[in-house]
Formats: structure tokens, C-alpha cells, sequence
């Protein structure tokens, strides 16, 4: 379907919900809905994105296929939300990398791994292929000035970009900036976002991967969140020891940044193992079939992520190091290139939604 | 059609048919007290549950708040408020074992998997007195499914009880269709709560004849009343009255079935309600719409063609709940009239009849405000405001069926009664198909469900209990 035709289904879908409500305790999108009694195109890409897709409506839905009326929240503004990503991203000359995602993922990942693969064996002291121990290892592979432009190119672009989506997301769904400046929404918004509190459906968790109502999925993406931020402190912890204590990587295994590295990527690894696997068994019927490819592509990529850089910890003293290191920076290197094009978006959006959600409840009472 | 010959025949302990919420609360009722359970659901699985699908919530007596019910509800304003809605037409005894068999239901609700939520914006008037499903009828019947299925419950889907071999008031076997093949089950005992006839086109044109093609049924396709029928036939005692039922007014482009809550129409206290010839009939703001929204559906029914029109202005839009349907638009009430297929002329003319006859007054939708009309008929009690702010929206109306209030008579142990009064020993009845001895008329948000649930239970548990010896 095409983006018009998302939105529209998703207004038909949004004006039967309205007229029913029964599932107003699951989630947020429902309170909000019952805020409105029309839908226009700003709205619905704020609906989309304020869906957490806990599915605890498709279940529960009495008009649910084969009724005639045919709804199916989950898969509508799945679909929708998909779109919207598009719309919002910017530069929008790179908008399309959302519709061949995994295609992109693969491509910006095996680049970078040959880009990075071929300066390391070009440039390391005795090839790739050797044993090196000693502050400064790793930049006897691929130089530190080398390392640091590309990475401080890489993250500056992303988050330029994310930037700019927020501002189109901003525009596209109608919201004033003015919304963002309240620390109250943002302290309600935050607390959704730390909990996951509209995958909890109501308090007994969401119908993920089926029909039964668990917390696994809450639990998984906490790992992935929780580990996903242990990560990035250990990052910023390492540039810290670098930049400002002169001590180069690699660290002992007693250090900040090992520790934290290595607690956020093994419970990434966990959590995003737990969640391919939730994701294989689940229920089709409510998915947005479209969108798998790009789910898959960036889990596999967070995967890649974390794989290789554990790997390359424990692997670190011996001949391999030089080879790992290279895979590792080629996977960081394709999620940072494709943060703003990649589903990680949709931590942005979702928590632009929730500060919406929180601004425009709080104003209704 | 003979009994005997059984095409292949099988037996369990308790036989419950139906599948709606009385059903599900007597299959675990009865599971749990060691009964092998048969259920049988004549729905497919993804239409399962009978009206129960359609609900959203269940009255029951507490004594104290709940996580999501206010206050406190107790026994005598229960029976107050049942006595209000039925003018009396009810069994005390059986009434008031199901409102004291209430007490603390959703405790029992919630430990066989059902999940309440607080009432949000719409529902607020019943905070005190009604529990809220979280995700409504559908996510209950599904939890009772799953609790049954775990209590090894044998539920059979797209399997219809065509007849019932009942003699001298003992429950011997049920004919069963089952994907084409008939089968007999025989049981120790059985529950029939299969719900009322509603469904059945025929049965319904028996009684109001040719309107009836006009009827919109609000719930389940389902529940066409053949097991009621069957019970009836086999010397059942009819209760209630057969040429009634609930009817409320819904969208007239709702479909013929199942199209539950989103097709009701709330507009009526804040416009006018014209007939096919452009006449209004009868005073739209009698009382708040919650007390009087049951009376519309047999108004409706009685006006030529079965059909008629809520006419608002722009100003009113507002002020209720939205529906599934677009209103029909005209910016001047002509265009409108013309737009919704009536007279123009004798519409006009109504509306502007009408608009006269508007005293001043203060408007308020939350309480029976002064806004009145003076000097035509029928009159308009509460909010009445001249409609003139165009746009002009119209709605066009039909009756839609609910439920309806025939059922058979049963006991304190929810045993069906014989015609001479005497009960069967083996045969039980739960929900709608009952619902008549308590219920002679009118309606109370979630009570249906809370007769239900007692009934379902009481059914079950009796029902094991005669197994058992």
C-alpha cells in the first residue's frame, strides 16, 4: 500500500476504535485517540509512532477479520509508522534506505568491513595477521587519527540527521516545539521510556509473540536498552581514559570501560538474541509483514555489533585481534552510517510521541 | 426425526452448549469440581463467545473500593436499581441470589484469568458500580478459553446442539452437528446456555413480521435460539415475554450482525428525530440518554418503513460520543433533507416549527438543564436549541436488536423447570437463555453479564454435583 493509502486505512481504522474504546487501558494511543474525533495526516503519524505494538488490541478486538469492519490496529499503524520514517528522514535523498533496508545493511556493512579490513592489513606494522599487546594496540592496526575522524565524522552526521528528522517529525505531526520545553512532560515521557510502560498492556504484560499475555518482550528490550546505554557509557568512559588521562586502549579486564563493555554487550547479545527468537515465533496475523526486513536488519546489525566486540575483548591478545578489530569498527561504522535510515529511529520518534502524549494529557486533565 | 440410530455416539460428564460467558463460567465451574466438560461452541473460533463478545463490563455487589471500582455497592440499592429498570418484573428470590451470590465476583473473575481496567473518559457514571475488562468481552471470553482449555475443558468449535433427547425432565444426549457429520453426545448432565434468539430472522419475523427485515441485530449471528427452541419443545416452562426484546436505535448503515457497540448513536438529546414523512415523534429530551437510549429502538420500529432521522446543527457535533458512520452533511436544512432522502418541504417545516418553539434557557448536557420547548407536539423537555447553526449533520436510524427476554424457568440450582413447574434432574440453564426470570424488562449495564457469571457458576457447580452422585 502506498503511504496514502496507509493513512487512510489507518483513519478508517482510527474512527471504528473511536466509536468503541474498549481498549482504552491498554496503551496510550487510545487516550489520545479519544482526544479527537476526526483524523487528519498529522495526527495518524503521531498515533503511529506513539504505538508501542504490544498487540493487546488485535486480541481483544471484537471486529477483528473476517468481521466485515476488518480492523487491525497493530498492522495499521505498523505499516503506517514505517512510512512516517521515511517521510521524516532527512537528508530525504537517503529516505529510501528505509525501503531496501536490509539490502542497505548488508551493503554499508560488508564495506565497511573490506574498507576497514584492507586499511588495517595496509597500514599495521607486520600485517593483520599478528599477536600485539600494550597501551596503544589497536591503533598500531588502524591509526588513532584515522579512528577518530572517521568515528567523529560518522556520529556528527548521524546525529545531524536525527536532528533534523526530529524537527520533520515536529512539523509533520503538528506539534510545537513549545510542547518539548515542559520538564514535567518530559520527566512523564522519560519514565515511559525507561519502563516501557505501554509494553506492560494494562499491567499484565503484551500478547507478543501470541495470544498469551507475557512480560518477556518488556524484559528482552530492557536488556537491549539498559545494555545499549552500559555500552556507550563504556565508550564515553574509554574516550575519557584516552583523551583526557592519556591512557590509550586496550584497557584490563578491572576497568571501567572493559566492565561496562563488556555488561552491555553481553546482555545486548542476550536481549537481541531473545528477541530474534521472539520475533521467529510470532503471530503474523498482527505484524506489518513489510516491515520485517528492516526489524531483522537492525537487530542483526546491533548483533554484529556486539559479537564482534566481545569477540575481539577476549580474543584481543592473540593473531586474530587485527582482523576482529577491523570487523568490529565496520560494524560500528555501518550503525552509525545507518543510525538516522535504520529502525533505530524509532527511539526517537517514539519518545517524541511520548512527550506529545504527555504534553496534550496534561492539558486535557 | 428419531434420536435413536445414533450416527456414533460419545459421552463426557457434563455437556455444556454454548460458548459465551455463562457457558465458559459453568464448563470451569464444573471442570474444577472433577467433571469431564464437553463445550460446545457453535461459532467458529474466531467468533467465539457468543454476546459476550460484545460487552464490556459486569455489575457486582462489594463492600469495599476495588483497584477498579469506586465506593461501595451493596444489596439493597442493587435490588433498588433492578426494581427501577424492570418496573418489577423479576423473581425476587432468583434476583437476589444473584446479587448476593455477586459479592466480590471479580476476585472469582480475575483467578480464572480475567483482567479488570479502571473506567476512563465515557464510562465514569458506572465507576462505582461496574468493573471494566480490560480490552472488553472478547479479551474475557478469550482468558476463559484459555483457563478452560488448561482445566481440560474439550472445547468444540462450529458445533451446534440440533436437538436435545430430554425425558421425564432427564437430560439423556444432545444431537450434534459437527462439520457436516451429526453425532450424538450423551452426559450425565447438562448446561444449555446458548444464548437468546435474536439471531434467528425467522423467529423474529413471527413475531413483528415484515418490520423485522428492518431490524439490525446487534450481536452475534449465533445465537439463533435453537437450543431455547429445543427446550421449549422438549416441556420446558417459558419465562419471560416472547414478543419482546431490547432494542436500541442504530446507525441504519450498521450491518445486519455483530456490529456491536460502534453503531450506537448518541445524538438524539441534542437535535431532533424525524420520521420518513419529515415528522418528529417523540420527545428527544425526555431524560439523560443513558435512561432512555432503550426506548428508541421500539420507537424507531414503529414508524413507517421501520426508519428515522437524527437532524443536529454544527454546535452539537461536539457533545457526544463519535460514531462509525460519517453524519450525512447539507449546509442548509433543505440540502440536508434532500441529502437524507426526505421531503423537503414538510422537513423544513419541522425544523423551523420547532426552532420557534424553543425557550430560552441555560444549555447544559450534564444536568436536565431548562432549555424546553413550548407549545408543540410532542414537546422537547431538556436540551433544546434551535437547530441553525449550519452545517447541518443527519443520522439515519434503524432499530437494533440487543437481546430478547423469552428464556426458560429455572430454580435456585439453575435447573430448568418442567411446564408443570417440577424440575428436571439433570438439566441446567445459564445466561441469556435464562436471563428472562429476572430480567421481565428493561436493561442494566452489566447485569446480563453478572446473571451470567452467577448462573454460569451455580449451573456448573450443581451440574458436577449430580455427576458425582
Amino acid at each position: 500500500m502506498s503511504a496514502d493509502e496507509l493513512l487512510r486505512e489507518a483513519e478508517r481504522v482510527m474512527t471504528i476504535c473511536n466509536a468503541c474504546r474498549y481498549c482504552e487501558g491498554f496503551c496510550a494511543v487510545f487516550p489520545a485517540m479519544e482526544l479527537r474525533r476526526t483524523f487528519a495526516s498529522e495526527e495518524l503519524r503521531y498515533l503511529a509512532n506513539l504505538c508501542h505494538n504490544c498487540r493487546g488490541c488485535w486480541y481483544a478486538c471484537q471486529y477483528a477479520p473476517p468481521h466485515e469492519f476488518a480492523v487491525n490496529v497493530p498492522r495499521a499503524l505498523a505499516a503506517l509508522r514505517r512510512t512516517t520514517w521515511q517521510e521524516f528522514a532527512r537528508p530525504k535523498r537517503f529516505s529510501g534506505l528505509f525501503r531496501r533496508n536490509g539490502l542497505a545493511v548488508w551493503a554499508a556493512g560488508l564495506a565497511a568491513a573490506a574498507v576497514f579490513l584492507l586499511w588495517g592489513a595496509l597500514s599495521a606494522e607486520s600485517g593483520l595477521w599478528a599477536a600485539r599487546s600494550g597501551a596503544g594496540a589497536f591503533y598500531r592496526v588502524i591509526p588513532y587519527g584515522a579512528m577518530l575522524g572517521v568515528f567523529s565524522a560518522l556520529a556528527l552526521g548521524a546525529l545531524a540527521a536525527l536532528a533534523a528528522g526530529f524537527f520533520s517529525f515536529l512539523r509533520q505531526t503538528g506539534t510545537k516545539a513549545s510542547e518539548f520545553f515542559a520538564p514535567g512532560h518530559q520527566l512523564r515521557a522519560l519514565k515511559d521510556v525507561l519502563r516501557l510502560t505501554y509494553l506492560e498492556g494494562g499491567g499484565h504484560g503484551c500478547n507478543y509473540p501470541d495470544e498469551r499475555f507475557r512480560h518477556g518482550r518488556r524484559r528482552l528490550h530492557h536488556l537491549v536498552f539498559y545494555g545499549f546505554l552500559a555500552a556507550f557509557a563504556s565508550t564515553t568512559a574509554a574516550a575519557f581514559y584516552d583523551h583526557v588521562l592519556g591512557l590509550p586502549a586496550p584497557y584490563p579486564w578491572l576497568s571501567l570501560p572493559v566492565l561496562l563493555g563488556l555488561a552491555g554487550g553481553l546482555a545486548m547479545t542476550a536481549g537481541l538474541c531473545g528477541l530474534m527468537v521472539l520475533k521467529a515465533r510470532m503471530d503474523c496475523e498482527p505484524a506489518d509483514e513489510e516491515g520485517r526486513g528492516m526489524e531483522l536488519a537492525f537487530l542483526g546489525l546491533l548483533l554484529a555489533v556486539n559479537g564482534t566486540g566481545i569477540l575481539l575483548l577476549f580474543l584481543r591478545e592473540t593473531a586474530a585481534m587485527g582482523v576482529l578489530l577491523a570487523l568490529h569498527l565496520a560494524a560500528v561504522a555501518a550503525f552509525f552510517a545507518l543510525l538516522p535510515y535504520s529502525k533505530f529511529v524509532h527511539a526517537l520518534y517514539r519518545w517524541a510521541a511520548l512527550v506529545k502524549n504527555a504534553s496534550e494529557q496534561s492539558k486535557a486533565g | 426425526m428419531s434420536l435413536e440410530d445414533p450416527p456414533g455416539r460419545e459421552g463426557c460428564d457434563v455437556l455444556v452448549i454454548g460458548g459465551g460467558n455463562a457457558a465458559l463460567c459453568a464448563a470451569m465451574t464444573a471442570a474444577e469440581a472433577g467433571a469431564r466438560v464437553i463445550l460446545l461452541e457453535s461459532a467458529p473460533r474466531s467468533f467465539r463467545g457468543g454476546n459476550s463478545r460484545h460487552t464490556r463490563n459486569l455489575r457486582f455487589l462489594h463492600r469495599k473500593p476495588t483497584p477498579y471500582l469506586k465506593d461501595a455497592y451493596l444489596e439493597e440499592e442493587f435490588w433498588d436499581d433492578l426494581m427501577l429498570v424492570t418496573g418489577g418484573k423479576t423473581t425476587e428470590a432468583l434476583a437476589r441470589l444473584v446479587i448476593r451470590e455477586s459479592e466480590d465476583l471479580g476476585e472469582w473473575m480475575e483467578a480464572h484469568g480475567a483482567m479488570f481496567q479502571p473506567p476512563l473518559r465515557g464510562t465514569l457514571h458506572l465507576a462505582r458500580t461496574n468493573a471494566h475488562f480490560l480490552g472488553g468481552g472478547k479479551a474475557l471470553v478469550n482468558a476463559y478459553y484459555a483457563t478452560a482449555a488448561r482445566l481440560g475443558v474439550e472445547i468444540r468449535y462450529e458445533a451446534e446442539a440440533v436437538d436435545l433427547e430430554v425425558e421425564n425432565g432427564r437430560f439423556r444426549f444432545a444431537r450434534v452437528r459437527e462439520r457436516g457429520a451429526e453425532r450424538l453426545v450423551s452426559a450425565a448432565a447438562c448446561v444449555c446456555a446458548a444464548g437468546g434468539f435474536q439471531a434467528d430472522l425467522a423467529w423474529l419475523k413471527e413475531i413483528w413480521g415484515e418490520a423485522a427485515d428492518r431490524f439490525v441485530i446487534r450481536g452475534s449471528p449465533f445465537d439463533t435460539g435453537r437450543v431455547l427452541r429445543t427446550l421449549l419443545a422438549r416441556g420446558a416452562k417459558a419465562v419471560g415475554d416472547p414478543r419482546q426484546c431490547h432494542a436500541v436505535a442504530v446507525d441504519a448503515r450498521a450491518p445486519r450482525f455483530d456490529g456491536g457497540i460502534v453503531t450506537r448513536l448518541d445524538c438524539v438529546p441534542f437535535g431532533i428525530v424525524v420520521n420518513r414523512e419529515g415528522k418528529r415523534f417523540y420527545d428527544e429530551g425526555e431524560n439523560f440518554w443513558p435512561k432512555r437510549y432503550a426506548i428508541w429502538g421500539r420507537l424507531v420500529a414503529g414508524q413507517p418503513g421501520q426508519e428515522a432521522f437524527c437532524l443536529i446543527d454544527a454546535k452539537a457535533l461536539p457533545l457526544f460520543m463519535p460514531s462509525v458512520f460519517p453524519p450525512v452533511t447539507g449546509r442548509t436544512i433543505g440540502e440536508l433533507a434532500a441529502n437524507l432522502g426526505l421531503p423537503v418541504g414538510a422537513v423544513e417545516e419541522t425544523v423551523a416549527a420547532f426552532n420557534r418553539a424553543v425557550r430560552p434557557g441555560r444549555f447544559d448536557p450534564a444536568r436536565l438543564d431548562d432549555c424546553a420547548t413550548e407549545g408543540i407536539a410532542p414537546p422537547k423537555s431538556h436540551w433544546a436549541q434551535p437547530l441553525d447553526c449550519p452545517p447541518f449533520y443527519g443520522y439515519p436510524l434503524r432499530p437494533g436488536i440487543t437481546f430478547t427476554y423469552l428464556g426458560v424457568a429455572v430454580d435456585e440450582r439453575a435447573r430448568v423447570l418442567r411446564e408443570d413447574g417440577r424440575p428436571c434432574e439433570n438439566l441446567f440453564a445459564a445466561g441469556e437463555i435464562m436471563s428472562g426470570n429476572i430480567l421481565g424488562q428493561g436493561y442494566m449495564a452489566g447485569f446480563g453479564m453478572t446473571i451470567g457469571t452467577v448462573f454460569g457458576r451455580i449451573a456448573g457447580r450443581e451440574a458436577a454435583r449430580h455427576v458425582r452422585g
